[in-house]
């Protein structure tokens, strides 16, 4: 086979560490003593819980249904007593809660209703809300509602789809273990994307470091016959498994930041996701559990099947932890996040639990001076100046940073990697991004302020002038009244029309001061 | 600290990469030492010794942590490269004090480790030029490798008019410009025991030993092949052009290479990553205009080397050069079309 493949600048091959984890074979997580099932498991709008404490559900049963378009549903990962729904404790590094169903198994296990769903006959739109309601979700780390991206783009077809089974951050073998075991649920998924995108080809990239991967994929394209799907096997070296990264090796298109893939004729799902379209449209099945890796300090390393929901300490009790863990990390060592505790929940972007040890992952050496060595430009995949980024986000010049692309960065950690001065790098483009955010939203709501409290001001000139005007209205009305009663009474009194008079203008003045008062 | 991810890094430190820059160097001090003796050891240690000295007052009148930053190598290497480019036969102090000018005003004053705009070891090798123009020219005669003679004009008494001469370069522009109006590259070359095959006796090997010292840097991936291919690249072409035109009174490409502090200046001067350009394109202008004006300096000026003032004046231009060639970022090249290497 020979494709021509592209390459992506920069990159960097670390200690892969994946042989620990990718000689069993994926194993069932057992149900835990209870499931706490967050709602927000994807980017996008935050489901409505739609159960109630002490509702029976069953497994696969919707408990958060999706809000709007860019949401997606949740479901009850097996069937039980619903305890509460309340806030708990997320499985990411702010510690921060949010709403969650909290389910007791009753150990039957017994599936909702469902049915496959009739997709080839259906159109496009009914398609991504069953896919939408289906739960399904990006299960390479970003959680991107999936639905969103079944999408022939402008042209109405896509050129290349690709299916990212790259992996490349090292002790991670979660997509790896699933090409080997499950290759044909993959395949048949990818036949799916292809025909709703109406792509003309669909590339497999899968990194050269798995050739059991490949060989079972590539058997799986043959046995099902699938037409116009390639596996192309790619060059190991992290970032490969980043989509634009992956992208571009594939086709040599480079979709720029902030730009959707579709306009230039590409996407890309990842090879789990592909899987749990397959599951969703074929079978009827909502999306309840994924494979998780867990690596590190561990005994045995392995991945499993784990429904969402399930703490983290339950999974990572199957294989062993060594007495000194010192914390548990959602994803791979470069862009992996600490979790808070080891109660968190395994959710849809929980690709793995990386068990870490203060042996395993050192405290870094003291920080030193940049001596603009350049080693992170030339490791770094989006073709950035990380060191001059590093500059400006140290000295709190936001603008400076902007201009040199700091959005543009994928936060791969290769900058980081390299650096002789050991400077956390990435660290300072998170403070700087936020810090970003944290302006623009100010900023938006003290427009928002702003112009609140025009119109009030506006609105209370308007209301006085209108008050004075009627007051004005009113005394003068008065005053003609009056004048004609005075008229009329000067006829046959000439001293009552006088104390009239005076009465009258006395009421002018009044009203007038009380007008002026109210004007002030 | 937070410690978030990446969780684990390459194991490289700044004091690996000085570390290898020092190693590069020995096969050119062993050359050195071949040719004019030990003495060119003594001055090293001198420098190393007031280097570190004056680092580590520099850290503790700063409150930074001194063991840590003694320990990156960064003064050894400053301390080195100011050794390697003074007489090897001056006195004692004059490494001295060009050290701790090095050190202190032109690093620390600057804001130390990384900070620094100009080149240290230039700015220490431009004021000592300027201040003892004597004292930094008198090299010693090839063949002066009595190493208690050497001593003695280190530490002693100075009586060496027997053992003193001026570098190839100096003595090839006074001839040419001042004694006779006669004088041509090709009868200075014959007549004058300085001169060996191509550029300075003895010091053409030197620079040889330079280069391979360099070369290892660059497989090493401590420095890039820019610098050292503009540079040298350039003061080539520019002589070649030159020497074609007027024979005569122009030295040729290989002897502006392989003379005074060429092959040291490709790749371990101009290389310094914190006062130079840091972009590809921005270190092929940087280095090929440290060539351009070394040259201009070396056949026009009154100092016996162009190197230093090419390089500070360069360092000027820096940030100018990296902000006018900051390559495109990934997705901005070619307006997303297909395209890239195979």
């Amino acid at each position: 086979m020979s494709r021509r493949l592209f390459k992506f600048h920069g990159g960097v091959k670390p200690a892969y560490n994946k042989e620990s984890s990718n000689h069993e074979q994926i194993a069932d997580a057992p149900l835990p003593a209870e499931f706490v099932i967050p709602l927000h498991q994807s980017i996008g709008g935050i489901p409505r819980p739609v159960v109630k404490a002490g509702e029976h559900v069953q497994k696969g049963q919707l408990i958060g249904g999706p809000d709007g378009s860019v949401s997606s549903a949740v479901h009850a990962s097996t069937s039980g007593t619903v305890k509460a729904v309340e806030m708990r404790r997320m499985p990411h590094t702010s510690g921060l809660s949010a709403l969650c169903v909290v389910i007791e198994p009753d150990g039957k296990d017994e599936w909702i209703g469902h049915a496959p769903v009739p997709w080839r006959t259906m159109s496009p739109g009914e398609v991504r809300n069953a896919l939408r309601d289906a739960g399904v979700v990006g299960l390479g780390g970003a959680v991107f509602p999936s639905h969103l991206k079944v999408n022939p783009g402008k042209e109405g077809h896509l050129d290349t789809l690709v299916i990212n089974g790259a992996e490349c951050e090292p002790f991670i073998t979660c997509d790896d273990m699933q090409m080997r075991e499950r290759p044909d649920g993959i395949i048949k998924g990818a036949a799916i994307l292809r025909d709703l995108t109406k792509a003309r080809q669909v590339l497999i990239g899968v990194e050269d470091n798995k050739p059991e991967a490949i060989a079972a994929m590539r058997a799986a394209v043959e046995r099902i016959g699938a037409e116009r799907i390639d596996v192309v096997a790619v060059p190991t070296r992290y970032p490969a498994g980043g989509a634009k990264q992956l992208i571009r090796v594939l086709t040599g298109i480079e979709v720029p930041h902030g730009k959707r893939s579709t306009d230039y004729g590409v996407q890309c799902f990842n090879t789990g996701t592909a899987h749990a379209i397959y599951d969703a449209l074929e079978l009827g099945r909502p999306m309840i559990s994924r494979i998780v890796t867990v690596a590190g300090n561990v005994e045995r390393p392995r991945n499993y099947e784990v429904r969402f929901g399930t703490p983290m300490k339950d999974v990572v009790a199957l294989c062993g932890p060594k007495p000194d863990t010192d914390r548990l990390i959602m994803g791979g060592p470069m862009m992996g996040f600490r979790m808070p505790g080891d109660e968190v929940p395994v959710v849809k972007a929980t690709n793995c639990i990386l068990v870490g040890s203060k042996v395993l992952f050192p405290p870094p050496p003291p920080e030193m001076p940049c001596i603009r060595c350049g080693e992170c430009a030339k490791a770094c995949p989006a073709d950035l100046a990380p060191f001059e980024m590093y500059w400006f986000s140290r000295a709190k010049i936001f603008g400076k940073a902007q201009e040199y692309h700091l959005f543009d960065c994928i936060e791969c950690g290769c900058c980081a990697y390299v650096c002789p001065s050991r400077i956390p790098l990435v660290d300072y483009y998170r403070f700087a991004k936020s810090e970003i955010w944290a302006r623009e939203q100010e900023k938006e709501a003290a427009d928002g302020a702003r112009e609140r409290y025009e119109f009030r001001l506006a609105r209370e000139e308007r209301e006085k002038q209108e008050k004075a005007a009627r007051l004005a209205a009113k005394a003068a009305e008065t005053k003609a009244k009056l004048a004609a009663a005075a008229v009329a009474g000067a006829e046959d009194d000439p001293k009552k029309a006088l104390i009239a008079a005076a009465q009258a203008r006395a009421e002018q003045q009044k009203t007038a001061a009380e007008t002026k008062t109210n004007a002030e | 600290m937070l410690n978030n991810s990446p969780y684990f890094r390459q194991p490289a430190s700044v004091s690996s990469v000085m570390l290898r820059v020092l190693a590069a160097l020995i096969p050119g001090i062993a050359v050195y030492v071949w040719f004019f003796g030990a003495a060119i050891l003594i001055q090293i240690l001198l420098a190393s010794a007031a280097a570190l000295a004056g680092e580590a007052a520099m850290l503790k009148i700063r409150g930074k942590p001194v063991l840590l930053f003694l320990a990156d190598g960064s003064a050894l290497v400053t301390a080195w490269l100011i050794a390697l480019t003074f007489p090897p036969i001056g006195p004692w102090w004059l490494v001295v004090l060009a050290t701790l000018i090095a050190i202190v005003v032109a690093k620390h004053l600057y804001g130390g480790l990384g900070q620094n705009p100009f080149n240290p070891a230039m700015v220490a090798f431009c004021v000592m030029i300027v201040a003892y123009p004597q004292l930094m020219s008198q090299w010693p005669a090839v063949g002066f490798t009595d190493f208690s003679a050497q001593l003695g004009a280190i530490f002693g008494e100075r009586h060496l008019d027997a053992m003193v001469m001026a570098t190839p370069l100096d003595t090839l522009r006074t001839a040419l410009h001042t004694a006779e109006a006669k004088a041509t590259v090709a009868g200075v070359f014959g007549s004058n025991a300085a001169f060996g095959n191509i550029g300075g006796k003895g010091w053409e090997w030197v620079a040889v030993a330079y280069l391979l010292g360099g070369l290892w840097l660059i497989q090493q991936r401590i420095i890039t092949w820019h610098m050292p291919a503009a540079f040298l690249g350039t003061l080539a072409l520019i002589a070649g052009i030159a020497s074609t035109a007027g024979p005569d009174k122009l030295a040729g490409p290989l002897f502006h290479i392989l003379t005074g502090g060429a092959m040291l200046g490709a790749f371990f001067i101009v290389t310094d990553p914190v006062s130079g350009a840091t972009t590809p394109k921005g270190k092929l202008i940087f280095a090929a205009g440290i060539a351009l004006l070394t040259w201009i300096i070396r056949v026009f000026g009154a100092y016996p080397d162009g190197i230093a003032f090419a390089t500070l004046l360069m360092n000027i231009c820096v940030p100018l050069i990296d902000m006018a060639t900051q390559p495109p970022v990934f997705g901005h090249k070619n307006d997303g079309k297909e395209g890239g290497k195979p």
